[in-house]
């Protein structure tokens, strides 16, 4: 395959369970597919270059920076963003814990700390507090609300423990 | 910060993507997993005008492992080295520096051979194939050739990799039964590159090591072993705790670092020390990887 400057690259993928197949410039990021090409814009985009989490997405269910994807790398995956984890408009355990916790002052990073945190308690549904600081240190929050947001997972563990 | 134009192949087979890159040199940047390309354009630090997209190639995300040792290809993730039980068994060293590459979101799509690639003079696995003496294996349209850990590293983000090959493979050889090794750092944040970073292992049959590798990061253009200090280390017990420090004065005589707004030199010379102690004695207790 090859697309020329100013063609576009037409991909399928799946984004919170919907099929989708949209055209665009091959220089667009993940994250901006995901905004502009699928309207979906929950994932938030902050420095642009890997730094600070906010456009934390899962692919295949792997946390990554869709800031530092090409959306033609996305071609065939499966593509998780905040908008696909509450049910019928009822917050999952994550969300639900940060919203219990007060976890968020001007919430534009919420949405990828939130990613982090469903990859986090993927692997490890018992994170100590220090786990967590670990695991969300790839996450900047810039109001520096960090205590309410391990909090926030805190909450969410607890959550998941009353579910099951 | 939006990415630069540039044309985008995404060739099927390793022969397409050789041709690709023999047709357009150094105006074409091979694609993995993006994590140290896409900042780099994003920052305008570099605008190739071809990017090869290699994560459709076959064949070059395994880690396979045999009595020679582990191979470890291309489009081999960090986070599934992380993973890796076969890994962290043959190649211990590897799988130690796992953690301290990037965050977790960088680690699901980043590669252990772009890393070593992008060779940043402050990365983990640079050093790390230096101190283990791993052999890099390079693909052109012409044929493939090996190149020693000792030879790769050239300056900074340069190595002997022309614009033409493609690192297909990274090869660390067999890991001795009565080798120890684990990976030390200082960094500002976990998962920022570190300011001063030691990559070491020692063979120690009976107690007494046989042969050290000190192999630092963070403190050059790319990453040093302190040969002076190795030497010094061979016959001397494993819990010679003295050793370790004098070992750390030698590292910290040797090197010069550079300065930057994180570090003056002399505090990079510190913790070069503080990390030849501290690594030592994590391999003396065991606690860096089991034997």
């Amino acid at each position: 395959m090859k697309i020329e400057v100013g063609s576009e690259i037409e991909i399928s993928f799946t984004l919170n369970g919907e099929a989708k197949t949209v055209s665009f410039d091959p220089r667009r990021s993940l994250a901006d597919v995901v905004r502009e090409d699928c309207g979906q814009t929950g994932t938030h985009l902050g420095c642009e270059h890997g730094v600070c989490g906010a456009c934390t997405v899962l692919v295949d269910g792997a946390p990554s920076r869709s800031c530092l994807m090409l959306g033609a790398m996305a071609d065939g995956r499966e593509i998780t963003t905040v908008e696909g984890l509450a049910t019928d408009g009822v917050f999952n355990h994550v969300q639900q814990g940060m919203w219990d916790a007060m976890a968020f002052q001007c919430a534009f990073c919420s949405p990828g700390f939130i990613m982090s945190t469903m990859a986090l308690l993927e692997e490890n549904p018992n994170p100590t507090k220090d786990e967590i600081r670990e695991e969300l240190s790839g996450n900047l929050c810039r109001c520096t609300g960090y205590a309410s947001i391990i909090d926030g997972v805190m909450a969410a563990i607890d959550n998941l423990g009353d579910a099951q | 910060m939006k990415n630069p134009p540039f044309t985008y192949h995404r060739p099927e087979t390793l022969a397409e993507a050789l041709a690709l890159l023999a047709e357009h040199g150094d105006e074409a940047k091979i694609l993995a997993g993006g994590q140290s390309l896409l900042p780099v354009m994003a920052l305008r630090l570099g605008r190739p005008e071809h990017l090869v997209d290699i994560n459709r190639l076959p064949d070059l995300d395994a880690i396979n492992v045999s009595d020679g040792g582990v191979s470890i290809g291309a489009l081999v993730r960090h986070a599934t080295a992380e993973r890796s039980d076969a890994l962290a068994t043959a190649a211990p060293l590897v799988h130690a520096a796992m953690p301290y590459i990037g965050h977790r979101a960088i680690r699901s799509q980043g590669t252990v051979c772009g890393s070593i690639a992008h060779a940043d003079p402050a990365a983990e696995m640079p050093a790390v194939c230096l101190a283990a003496g791993a052999t890099m294996v390079a693909a052109s349209a012409e044929g493939s050739r090996e190149i020693a850990a000792a030879d790769f590293g050239e300056g900074y983000l340069t190595t002997a990799l022309q614009p033409t090959e493609i690192l297909t493979e990274v090869r660390f050889p067999a890991w001795s039964p009565t080798a120890r090794g684990t990976v030390v750092e200082v960094a500002r944040r976990h998962g920022d590159y570190a300011l001063v970073g030691l990559a070491c292992m020692i063979d120690a049959p009976g107690g007494t090591i046989a042969s050290a590798a000190l192999s630092f990061f963070g403190v050059a253009n790319t990453p040093v072993r302190i040969a002076e200090a190795e030497a010094f280390l061979v016959g001397k017990a494993i819990d010679d705790t003295d050793a370790f420090a004098a070992a750390g004065d030698r590292v910290a005589a040797t090197i010069d670092p550079s300065a930057d707004v994180h570090a003056t030199s002399n505090y990079r010379k510190h913790l070069a020390g503080v990390l030849t102690r501290k690594g030592l004695a994590e391999l003396s207790a065991n606690q860096g990887v089991p034997a």
